[in-house]
């Protein structure tokens, strides 16, 4: 059992398929009788839409239909969370219809749906459509959304504040800046970013001519919330009508968690011309309307004691919802974002103030790490800046400010408690494997080629495994966020696994079936895991939040408990001996002190051919489901060191090492881990020094609509990483299991940019803002060594 | 309409095709070998990489028609007719080289290439060798590592 079960790093059931090119996407798949959507989109910002004139569209060859908003009679999307202002206001909620009807207010906003019988047809036809626009001025920029005299996004939210929303004890953090013998301050942007899973969104909506069923085939991270979302909110059918599908998906990152317009539009269409209608975006759409991440805009204060003890924390953020809010947009810098200021410190007064404002760009949501990234960029920039500032040794200060390995659990100012944490020993670990003691060597030589080495640290710690129900359930949440898993044991011996959760390149077929293969001791290859259809799975919230094994693994441990406890019974009653006296090990049952034993197959067996079966006191059969709701949140960190060497004559920063140690509690399959680390890891560095959309601040054109313009990370532009864990068991959840999705893209970006700023320390430059690119690298240079020379 | 022809995986096909029509949408629209992805609309990405005449294309990039008479190697005609993986594919699972699987196709077609023109790859040269080819998910590490694996693999088998 050992090398398929906890611990093992078993190779994945999912890669034959997928390597063989026999993989289902969604644009894979063909419905009979199928058409295809085109959808026309806004080429403004900010506009009236005076006229629609669909006449010659609607008669150009193979079109079906030509939908507008005028034909709109559904519902809004809605969204999933919450949040209340300073004054116990709510948020600002605006209405979000799949077509626009009045007003666009981004690039990209839906004007039109036109279905034909062929893709090219549609677009062809799209090309008739004769809008006629009042063009109006745009605001894109965090910073000035809030401003006066700016373009508003909405009536109904004034000075564009969606809300004004705060955490934390004011008095008590003034009153530690009082005393402070030292004050930090920063300001800080953290740049907005566009996910871009490889795989563009898709959807395919179906509709049953004889059963009145509706289908939606769409590339989502959690179709059974798609379902309820866009079933109960957007076009009212009852769930047992509607089925969602989302089979595989090639990569989310968050951007696939949320209900998006085009779902509900090929679904209500489809209904209304009787047949299926595929929509597959085109990466320039991907680039326009999938949900972008991050864009924050903070300025935030440390307050040290003459030790460097932190005494108090001071935070203001800007945060941008785009022009709607998407499903989880205000809960990011809120709930996943500010509760995570103290860190991994003991930091003692924290108040942190947060405003959300509209604008005329797509919405922001969560992107990988969601709100966590955030909070660790502006703790690990700002404690840096300390480091430098009191003259303190950067490492030394970080150990003195840690939370205690004795003091968990940990109840932060910040409404948070974590449960574990071992901050000293990843960082020890990762000292050690990045060779920190060995830089002002490295430097030395890379500064004989000309170049200039810098290492930087982040020491972090994020929250995940999302969530306990009651807990976001008081924060705003309008969903409980447990899991489902249900096992069903079939009569020979082989079992099927149904979660809740969805695998879009986490690798879970492989990871669950290791965690019943260990619980019940049968052989890997017995097992299928099932995952992405609301017609198969009873339930599930999805994955996002790194939850898929601390919440979704838990439920498959609570039903396998389940099973075993009902085949512990029928075992006992083949071996006619009572239960107490069975012992299930290794895939047998046996009474202790005798020699008789029973297979779990054979148990399988009689639970379905009930012929020898304690009938009366329970029933045929060999299948559990369970509700898992957690207890709390899990706490992932660790420590990331990230060593690079800049060009100083093209300001061009090469990552030459990059060591992550991260805690995500028990690994049950090590190899998929470290694949998640690695991703994560690029995902930051790629934020770091590669990354930023741009929205041009006049027109609202968004100017990084392709990959000729956003830098994605490529294989050259990254080393290899060392990655190692070391776990301290969640305390609350029966694996002990953390979560490992996020880490890599929480802990690295200020490891990279606290690596770059060391590296141009010597000449002088005091700041960069991501992603440090040449350019900005080249001009601090130039601007550095001025202020250096007239100094 | 104009016809095509051409060998895809060594089965001779031929169709009526749009003059627009590209060789990507030729593979999975007309013959429905869905393993080929498309990833951009700017010839960036490489998820739809395939090999004409034995080398790897953009089949983004490629018009239908300008593949009329050549042979055609998708992934779906890399792996033995017996399901036995090519060292190349092999070499991706044994390295976790995929995540989600979607870069997949074009990665492995554009590493068989790339193993196929460099005696003895070296990390630099796979990584320059695979910067037409993005993946999101797995930061590249794995990929380097079974491109490595796979290209001496494929060196083994040859001499044998
Ligand atoms: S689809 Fe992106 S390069 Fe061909
Ligand atoms: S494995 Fe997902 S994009 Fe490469």
């Amino acid at each position: 059992m050992a090398d398929s079960g906890i611990g093992a790093s078993v190779k994945r059931k999912e890669d034959f398929r997928f390597l063989t090119g026999r993989g289902t996407y969604i644009d894979d798949i063909n419905r009979p009788g199928q058409t295809c959507a085109y959808i026309l989109r806004s080429p403004h910002a900010h506009a009236d839409i005076v006229k629609i004139d669909v006449a010659k569209a609607k008669v150009a060859p193979g079109v079906i239909t030509v939908l507008t908003g005028a034909d709109y009679d559904k519902g809004g999307v809605p969204c999933g969370w919450q949040i209340h202002s300073k004054d116990g206001s709510p948020m600002i909620e605006p209405p979000h219809f799949p077509l626009c009807k009045d007003k666009v207010r981004h690039v990209g906003d839906q004007v039109a749906l036109i279905v034909a019988e062929t893709y090219a047809l549609a677009k062809d036809a799209a090309e008739l459509i004769d809008v006629t626009y009042k063009e109006q001025k745009p605001i894109v920029s965090t910073g000035d959304a809030d401003k006066p005299g700016v373009a508003q996004v909405w009536a109904a939210a004034k000075n564009n504040t969606c809300y004004d929303w705060h955490i934390g004890d004011k008095a008590a953090a003034d009153a530690a800046f009082g005393k402070a013998a030292h004050v930090t301050k920063i300001d800080l942007v953290n740049q907005r970013l566009i996910p871009n899973a490889m795989e563009p969104r898709a959807a395919i909506g179906d509709f049953d001519r004889a059963t009145g069923d509706y289908t939606l085939y769409t590339t989502s991270q959690n179709p059974h919330v798609i379902r309820l979302l866009m079933g109960a909110f957007v076009l009212q059918i009852p769930e047992s009508k509607l089925r969602v599908v989302a089979p595989d998906v090639g990569g989310g990152f968050g951007s696939k968690i949320f209900h998006y317009s085009e779902e509900a539009l090929v679904t209500w269409a489809a209904g209304k011309i009787q047949r299926p209608i595929k929509w597959t975006a085109e990466r320039s759409e991907s680039f326009m309307t999938d949900a972008h991440g991050r864009d924050h805009v903070s300025h935030a204060e440390l307050a040290l004691d003459k030790d460097g003890k932190f005494l108090g924390l001071r935070v203001s953020t800007k945060a941008n919802m785009g022009a709607y809010l998407s499903t989880f947009a205000p809960c990011v810098p809120t709930y996943l974002y500010a509760t995570l200021l103290a860190g991994v410190y003991t930091t003692p007064a924290i108040y942190a103030e947060v405003k959300a404002v509209f604008t005329h760009t797509v919405p922001v949501d969560a992107y990988r790490g969601a709100g966590r990234p955030e909070a660790t960029y502006l703790l690990e920039r700002l404690v840096e800046k300390a480091a430098r500032e009191t003259g303190i040794d950067r490492v030394e200060l970080r150990r003195k400010n840690f939370i205690p390995t004795n003091a968990f659990p940990y109840q932060t100012p910040v409404a948070l408690q974590y449960d574990s944490g071992d901050y000293f020993s990843t960082l020890d670990m990762a000292l050690k494997a990045s060779d920190w003691a060995g830089i002002e060597t490295r430097r030395a030589e890379a500064k004989k080629h000309g170049k200039l080495r810098g290492i930087g640290i982040s020491t972090y710690l994020e929250a995940c495994g999302i969530a306990p129900s009651a807990v976001v359930g008081s924060l705003g949440a309008r969903a409980g966020l447990y899991e489902t898993g249900s096992i069903r044991v079939h009569p020979t011996g082989s079992v099927t696994v149904f979660t809740g959760t969805h695998s879009h390149g986490q690798g879970h077929e492989t990871t669950f079936a290791q965690l019943v293969s260990d619980g019940l001791g049968i052989p890997i290859e017995s097992i299928e895991v099932s995952h992405g259809d609301t017609n198969k799975i009873p339930f599930g919230m999805g994955t996002y939040g790194s939850r898929s094994l601390a919440v979704g693994g838990s439920a498959i441990v609570k039903a396998m408990d389940k099973i075993v406890k009902k085949a512990t019974r029928i075992a006992a009653h083949l071996m006619e001996a009572s239960v107490a006296d069975v012992e299930f090990k290794n895939g047998t049952f046996t009474v202790a002190g005798t020699d008789k034993s029973k297979t779990f197959g054979e148990v399988a067996l009689t639970a379905y051919v009930p012929h020898n079966y304690p009938i009366t006191e329970l029933e045929p059969g060999l299948e559990e489901t369970a509700f898992y709701d957690p207890l709390n949140f899990t706490y992932p960190g660790g420590c990331h060191i990230c060593e690079v060497e800049i060009d100083p004559d093209t300001g061009v920063t090469k990552v030459v090492n990059f060591t992550a140690v991260d805690d995500v509690g028990r690994v049950i399959n090590p190899m998929i881990v470290e694949g998640q680390v690695h991703g994560g890891v690029t995902q930051g560095i790629g934020q770091a020094l590669l990354e930023a959309c741009a929205y041009d601040k006049d027109s609202g054109q968004l100017l990084t609509g392709s990959y000729m313009d956003y830098t994605m990370p490529r294989a050259d532009d990254l080393p290899n990483f060392k990655v190692a864990t070391h776990a301290t068991m969640c305390t609350h959840n029966p694996l002990g299991s953390k979560g490992v999705g996020e880490v890599g893209a929480i802990g690295s970006p200020p490891a990279v940019i606290n690596a770059v700023l060391d590296a141009l320390a010597p000449l002088g430059v005091q700041d960069i803002s991501m992603p440090a690119t040449p350019l900005k690298v080249w001009q601090a240079i130039q601007a550095g060594s001025g202020r250096m020379a007239a100094e | 309409m104009l016809t095509v022809s051409m060998t895809v995986n060594g089965i001779a096909v031929s169709a009526d095709v749009e003059a627009r029509t590209l060789l990507v949408q030729f593979l999975r629209e007309k013959l429905g070998l869905t393993g080929t992805h498309i990833g951009c609309d700017t010839s960036q990405c490489g998820a739809c990489v395939v090999h004409l005449n034995g080398k790897s294309v953009k089949s983004c990039t490629t018009l239908a028609v300008q593949a009329n008479g050549a042979a055609v190697t998708t992934i779906e005609g890399l792996a033995a007719a017996d399901g036995t993986l090519h060292p190349m594919q092999e070499a991706f699972r044994d390295n976790h080289g995929l995540q989600c699987g979607f870069c997949t196709p074009g990665m492995v077609m554009s590493a068989i290439d790339l193993a196929q023109s460099h005696a003895d790859l070296s990390e630099a040269e796979i990584r320059e060798g695979l910067e037409g080819n993005m993946c999101r998910c797995t930061g590249y590490h794995n990929i380097v590592k079974a491109v490595k694996a796979g290209a001496q693999a494929m060196t083994a088998a040859m001499r044998r």
